[in-house]
């Protein structure tokens, strides 16, 4: 147990007591679901549906449903994909860098952000899946064992990287998420009765609340933390060398590691905020998530934006300073050509001008501000690599392949999908699982004696 | 059965009447088939567990088994095997392409007896090996659908087992023929220019049968001006041969003689070789054009003047001054002019000034400028005439006249069909009903045998026996490389021979008639041997004439020159045909190959539009894609296209292209663009291309042109190499770029010195390719040579707009920039911004560069591949594993030339890619080349450099145990080229064409596009030189 300074705010207001804790989150649990729910699951299903439709209809005909073209080979498929992985990386930061820096408000949205990770990473996975011609024959990009003869992956090429670095942290995401479910889940089975507690007891592998089974939770968290954490730095890392290990000019770049982990971070903060401000709202949390939980993300929000920022000017700067033709027209034409300026400026203006109103401690702590910036930050990350891939490739070598790209409905609809099935993953998750943990908020509530002691 | 004793039994148990067996014998399964357990002999036992689990495993088992049994496809095999077919091998026969009087003589490559592809006769000393991308796309027609399958009568189809059934149906054509004849009306044969010595025999035969008859000859693409200058100025109705290799100065006013200009694949052969560089020659030839629109020609110029087509006699009477003077025309007055004419002055003898015009006064004088240079007998021979433009603009106007009079009692279309492809088509059409008997050999229901009584659908030349005399004294020989796919088709020359009452086959025929040509031995030997080689030759190709002086009355020449030619205000138009589709008039008009050809000057494809400058464009407020409606002379054509923006048009100008628009064309050809025929002016007794003073409003829709390339300049790159003749005299090196790249600890480095990668073993052969950007003329022959090579689909005009055209090589086409400084790509330094360099020059030079796969030895696409789908050759070659291609498409982003083409969709057996006939047809699919997969869809493909000719030229060599012989492979492309721009070859083999080229002779020519990136490719460009 550690040892809080009396003089620090309360993590959680409210004067909750551990009581009230269980009570307030295994409430949405138990109850029938409320009517705001069954909309937002309705609409959900709906688009999952229409996008099912759009992505069964890519995978019948082929990819030529897309817009893309001999020279653009990517557009929105690995824009969307790098988005999501993007997303994903606020969930791995919160539960396993945070928990490393002991970082306690970490502990009421850890879980929804490790939930929203996986389903992000599932989303991002299904764009792997899709973009390819011959989806069918996918697992050829895993180095399995097979009866081809001596067929084996290309070690060389980045897409083997992200195989590994993908399914590396999805794995990694879900035991480290599902570890830290079973004691609310023994909590939720404890309290159900029939089928219910057949099933919790199930989800919740035999947890007794015993000494030994906390102190193993404690170190399996903090292993599976360990893991995590270089994943942090490494997933998006990869991710990015699918740009920067090529030739094409505004692709090949050493800037986009770092760049694109900030980016990620960045993109994965705000979407954490949009979903929790919904969710503290839908499910009346608001004295697990607080005013200070949300000025806390804002600060990293505008920290990571500000990386963000000067990596996109350190790029320009390169391609001035390094004489190489392509990559200087490449930017040149990026910002101020004819066909993709408002791409880069909307990038420009989401990711690196409107987070900087984070500097006022008022915008920092308005709930309408934080969402609505929230969601422009990741209209700005989705830009980001959309000019990223489609604008460096619309206009590369040879003027004679230049072309331009513009999305079919089948872009948009299978873009649609990941969102059908990630809010209804979501909302299944908000509805069935806990979506703070409760464990953990009840070790950083105040005792009542600690209460005492401030006043 | 009674008596049958016989006693049949299951087992042993049932014989012996084990009561065990009796025990359950009434039971469907009877237990002791069942798996038990081991050691259980317990009857009495229900089945266990484990056999259930046994035989629920061995069920799905089965039942995925049998369902995963591939279909059965029945093989039949010869009964008795030809002596000359191999399964497996191909056979090579050579023949002779000739449609609409175009000439080429080739060698059809056939396997198991279907001719797949077509390439240039090297032993034919006219095309010399060269092929045009209509040569090579004409095999497709052969197994076009919309052929007919037998004879036709009164729309009906007349179905035979042979033609031998006709008898009947001929009987009533010579019965309407011999009342026609007794009627006292005319009979007219309807044609164009037949080069066949042997068919114009027939043609005779038919005429002293029916002394009625007479034939009319006319050219779609017309010569008529030519010839009829030729008959004023020589007394001889000829087109003589013309000798552009000889030609150190090269005047062209708009004839379009690299692309459809008589014979252009000779002439580009001819032409290429002036233009060719190398230490042991540093001259070349200057090349001036004079025109309205930008023709391939044209873009193949040192100096171009763009001018309106009423001014174009003046320009030929301005050229006449300045050289000779004493003209009395008001001519311009224009520095190129000039430059020409001291240029054609220090040449005489070693010049050449042609023109298009089909008027006889503008040919008259440009006849006078040749004769007066002393051209005649040097690069002009009139002693050799071609026999390419025979026919005459007054024959068929003569003949539409009688029509429409009702003088002509039966006529007969052989190859021609004058309902689409003359102005007066329509005309013709109503007066075709006055005619008591219309036949016509056409293989389709095209525009004008729809309108006849009798389709008698004659062979596609790949079908049938023939011989040409593209040229007098040279000839050469069709031989049939299949036989005819319908059993109802005929030859024409047949049809003719039965209804003359000669019966002979028309083989026999020909036979016979060569037996008086091929004398001096023994005749077979000698037939065998003419037919082998394709080609025949009675005289000697350099048997010139002692030099010609035309006889000219210049005051005619003045007269008619000041009277026609004035100089509008107005836009005039200028109708033009094109590169790839020709007259579109016969077969190639439903030719999905050449529709998808992008044209080699405009990169457009499946459309006809209205070119003007940008100029107009923007005073007129008209952007590209607009549709206008067009009036002509005042008068409301009903013709509505969009417009292209076209650089170098001159000012004031549009032009259209001819052979769009077909009705009847069938699946590909129909309602593809709009046709412009009857925009062709007729002007007393000839026809006249300069359609008259146009005007256009936009009529609000918008059409998008398909084009494959949409940015046209260079953008400053060093990818286009290029200097003038006068620095490559002084520096062979000339306007070569050199990029260095800096390194920290090492300085200054080439980019080859720089890399991380080990080098790949190329122990045997590495094959590379040299390109001469000199020499390539952009033509495009080698598009559809690949295409038809290595089956590349066709995927129509929407998804070429969505830039998802399939062909593994392309031309880029450049046009040059007036923005353009020496910025090399220094882009932040350029004071003028980087978007004036997108902007095209109004008259801009241009450059062509065929673009394919360069084979890197560095390959930024194989690195990339998750699953080693692309992966290099011990011989250099990036080769792409169309089974493990997973489709993610990095390898194409990572191609800095962006040759990799995906399969978006599956193009074969699908029913929306009905255009691409060579996948989607049972017919069509006979011309797929077995040795080259069909891709499947998800799967990236690309050039593989004709992997499968490498590789079937390496065994031929091991079997004869020997090194394979420079030459002996080649590439589609490189063997498909008429002016020898590509060379193929091993650079391991000191000795070879591509080593001397590239190490030797053009060694400071040569680099490779991209050389910063270092991915090392296997092909390098010669660098471009101009002559200006």
């Amino acid at each position: 147990m550690q040892v809080t300074s009396p003089v620090r705010p309360p993590l959680v207001t409210g004067g909750k007591t551990v009581s009230d804790v269980t009570q307030d989150i295994s409430r949405h649990v138990e109850n029938k679901p409320t009517k705001l729910w069954i909309i937002a699951f309705t609409l959900s299903l709906i688009t999952l549906a229409y996008g099912s439709y759009c992505l069964w209809t890519t995978w019948y005909e082929g990819i030529g449903m897309w817009g893309l073209n001999k020279t653009i080979g990517w557009a929105w498929d690995i824009t969307n994909f790098v988005w999501w992985v993007g997303i994903g990386h606020a969930g791995t930061l919160i539960s396993a860098i945070l928990l490393l820096f002991r970082q306690k408000w970490r502990t009421s949205i850890n879980r929804a952000a490790e939930a929203m990770t996986i389903f992000a990473v599932i989303c991002a996975a299904s764009f792997i899946v899709a973009h390819m011609g011959r989806p069918w024959l996918a697992y050829w990009a895993l180095p399995l064992p097979n009866a081809f003869g001596s067929l084996w992956v290309n070690f060389n090429s980045p897409l083997v990287w992200d195989v590994f670095a993908i399914s590396t942290y999805f794995t990694v995401s879900l035991v480290f998420w599902y570890i830290g479910l079973v004691p609310d889940f023994a909590t939720i089975r404890e309290r159900a009765t029939g089928v219910r507690r057949v099933v919790y007891g199930a989800l919740s592998l035999g947890w007794d609340g015993s000494a030994k089974a906390w102190q193993r939770y404690e170190a399996v968290s903090l292993v599976l933390a360990g893991c995590s954490t270089p994943l942090v730095l490494s997933v998006h890392t990869i991710v990015s060398m699918d740009f920067a290990t090529s030739v094409i000019p505004g692709w090949h770049a050493t800037i986009f590691p770092p760049y694109f982990v900030a980016g990620a971070i960045f993109s994965g903060f705000a979407m954490v905020l949009t979903l929790m401000l919904i969710t503290r709202v839908v499910f009346r949390l608001e004295d697990y998530i607080t005013v200070e939980h949300i000025e806390s993300m804002n600060k990293v929000i505008v920290l990571t934006g500000s990386i963000v920022g000067i990596a996109y000017l350190s790029e320009f700067f390169i391609a001035w300073y390094s004489h190489v033709p392509y990559e200087s027209y490449t930017f040149i034409n990026r910002a101020f050509g004819d066909d993709y300026w408002w791409a880069y400026w909307s990038m420009m203006t989401c990711n690196v001008i409107s987070p900087q109103l984070f500097w006022f401690r008022t915008v920092r702590r308005s709930i309408a501000w934080t969402f609505l910036l929230s969601i422009v930050v990741n209209i700005g990350m989705w830009f980001e690599r959309f000019v990223i891939i489609a604008t460096s490739l619309s206009r590369d070598f040879l003027p004679s392949s230049w072309a331009y790209f513009s999305p079919t409905l089948y872009d948009i609809g299978d873009y649609l999908f990941t969102f059908g099935l990630f809010f209804t993953l979501f909302l299944l998750f908000a509805k069935f699982f806990p979506v703070v943990n409760m464990a953990e908020v009840k070790a950083i509530i105040k005792s009542s004696s600690a209460k005492k002691n401030t006043k | 059965m009674k008596d049958n004793n016989k006693k049949y039994w299951k087992g042993i148990e049932e014989l012996s009447n084990d009561p065990e067996f009796l025990k359950h014998a009434h039971n469907e399964f009877p237990e002791f088939l069942s798996v038990k357990e081991k050691g259980s002999n317990d009857a009495s036992d229900a089945p266990d567990r484990r056999d259930f689990l046994k035989l629920l495993g061995f069920s799905v088992a089965a039942v995925s088994l049998a369902a995963c049994e591939a279909p059965v496809k029945k093989v039949i095999p010869y009964v008795n095997k030809p002596d000359d077919v191999d399964p497996g091998i191909a056979n090579w026969y050579a023949s002779t392409y000739q449609e609409g009087g175009e000439y080429c003589s080739i060698l059809v490559k056939t396997r198991e007896g279907r001719p797949i592809k077509i390439e240039g006769n090297k032993l034919s000393p006219i095309t010399m090996g060269g092929t045009s991308a209509r040569v090579q796309a004409s095999v497709l027609s052969l197994y076009d659908t919309e052929r007919l399958e037998f004879f036709v009568e009164e729309g009906k189809a007349v179905k035979v087992k042979s033609v031998a059934e006709y008898a009947s149906l001929d009987k009533k054509i010579i019965d309407k023929l011999t009342a026609a004849q007794a009627s006292g009306k005319s009979i007219r044969i309807v044609s164009q220019s037949i080069l066949s010595p042997t068919t114009k025999k027939a043609i005779e035969e038919f005429k002293a049968k029916y002394p009625a008859t007479e034939h009319v000859v006319y050219d779609v693409l017309s010569a008529d001006g030519i010839l009829k200058a030729n008959e004023l100025s020589f007394g001889q109705r000829v087109i003589p041969s013309y000798n552009f290799s000889a030609a150190d100065v090269i005047v062209s006013f708009g004839a379009d003689f690299l692309g459809t200009w008589i014979s252009p694949i000779e002439y580009a052969k001819q032409y290429s070789k002036t233009r060719k560089l190398s230490a042991n020659k540093k001259t070349m030839s200057k090349h001036y054009q004079i025109e309205s629109n930008l023709s391939l020609t044209g873009c193949n110029a040192d100096t171009r003047l763009p001018i309106k087509p009423s001014e174009e006699g003046l320009y030929v009477a301005a050229l006449y001054n300045a050289l000779f003077g004493g003209l009395n025309v008001k001519t311009p007055s224009h520095e190129v002019i000039k430059k020409a004419a001291t240029d054609l002055s220090q040449a005489k003898g070693k010049s050449l000034v042609v023109s298009g015009s089909n008027d006889p006064y503008v040919q008259l004088l440009v006849n006078k400028i040749n004769s007066e240079l002393g051209n005649y007998g040097k690069t002009i021979d009139l002693s050799t005439p071609s026999y390419q433009k025979q026919g005459s603009d007054e024959a068929i106007l003569k003949f539409i006249n009688e029509a429409k009079s009702g003088q002509v009692g039966a006529v007969i279309f052989y190859g021609a069909n004058p309902v689409y492809d003359h102005p007066k088509g329509t005309e013709l059409k109503d007066a075709l009903k006055k005619i008591s008997l219309k036949i016509s050999f056409s293989d389709r229901m095209d525009e004008t045998s729809s309108e006849v009584d009798y389709v008698c659908p004659d062979l596609h030349f790949l079908e049938s026996w023939n011989d040409a005399e593209p040229k007098k004294g040279f000839f050469s020989l069709t031989q049939p490389t299949i036989t005819p796919i319908f059993k109802g088709n005929r030859a024409a020359q047949e049809s003719l021979l039965i209804w003359s009452g000669n019966n002979t086959d028309y083989y026999t025929y020909l036979v016979n008639n060569w037996k008086a040509r091929l004398t001096g031995g023994n005749f077979q030997e000698l037939w065998d041997k003419t037919l082998h080689g394709g080609v025949f030759q009675t005289q000697s190709s350099d048997a010139g004439e002692s030099g010609s002086v035309a006889n000219i009355n210049l005051s005619e020449v003045e007269e008619n020159i000041s009277r026609n030619y004035k100089s509008t205000s107005g836009i005039e138009l200028s109708l033009y045909y094109k590169v790839g589709l020709g007259s579109g008039s016969l077969s190639a008009g439903n030719n999905p190959w050449l529709h998808e050809l992008p044209d080699p000057v405009s990169k457009a494809t499946w459309d006809n539009y209205l070119a003007i400058p940008k100029k107009m464009a923007n005073e007129m407020d008209i952007s590209q894609g607009d549709v206008v409606a067009l009036t002509v002379d005042g008068k409301n054509t009903g013709i509505e296209v969009p417009v292209l923006i076209q650089p170098g048009q001159a000012n004031n100008t549009a032009s259209l292209a001819l052979g769009y628009g077909r009705t009847k064309a069938g699946k590909c050809g129909n309602e593809v663009g709009k046709n412009a025929y009857p925009l062709i002016k007729v002007k007393g007794n000839r026809l006249d291309l300069n359609a008259g003073v146009v005007t256009f409003a936009k009529t609000g829709e918008e059409n998008k042109i398909a084009q494959t390339q949409t940015h046209h300049t260079v953008m400053a790159r060093p990818i286009i190499q290029d200097a003038s003749l006068a620095e490559y005299q002084k520096d062979a090196g000339a306007g070569r770029y050199k990029p260095m790249i800096h390194t920290n600890l090492y300085g200054e480095k080439k980019p080859t010195e720089v890399t991380v990668w080990y080098e790949h073993e190329k122990p045997n052969h590495l094959w590379g390719m040299s390109i001469d950007l000199n020499s390539c003329i952009g033509c495009g022959a080698c598009v559809v040579a690949c295409q038809s090579e290595n089956n590349v689909p066709v995927v129509g005009k929407k998804e070429v707009l969505n830039r998802r055209e399939m062909h593994w090589i392309r031309i880029d086409r450049y046009y040059s920039s007036d923005a353009e400084t020496d910025i090399t790509g220094e882009y932040f330094e350029s004071e003028s911004g980087v978007k004036d360099l997108e902007i095209a020059a109004e008259n801009p030079t241009v450059t062509f560069q065929p673009m394919l796969c360069q084979q890197c030895n560095h390959a930024p696409c194989e690195s990339v591949c998750p699953v080693a789908a692309t992966t290099h050759s011990s011989e250099g070659l990036n080769q792409m594993t169309y089974n493990r291609c997973i489709g993610t498409r990095y390898c194409a982003n990572n191609c800095p030339y962006k040759v990799r083409r995906f399969n978006w969709f599956k193009y074969f057996e699908n029913e929306e890619f009905d255009k691409n006939v060579s996948m989607n047809n049972f017919l069509g699919r006979m011309v797929l080349n077995p040795d080259v997969t069909v891709r499947s869809r998800g799967v990236m493909e690309k050039c593989s450099f004709c992997v499968q000719r490498i590789q079937e030229g390496k065994l031929k060599a091991k079997m004869e145990k020997r090194r394979p012989v420079d030459g002996e492979i080649v590439t589609a492309c490189a063997s498909a080229c008429p002016t020898d721009a590509i060379i193929f070859g091993d650079r391991n083999d000191t000795d070879s064409r591509l080593h001397k080229d590239n190490a030797v002779e053009n060694a400071e020519r040569s680099y490779a596009v991209l050389e910063e990136l270092n991915v090392q490719p296997n092909i390098l460009y010669l660098t471009k030189i101009r002559n200006s």
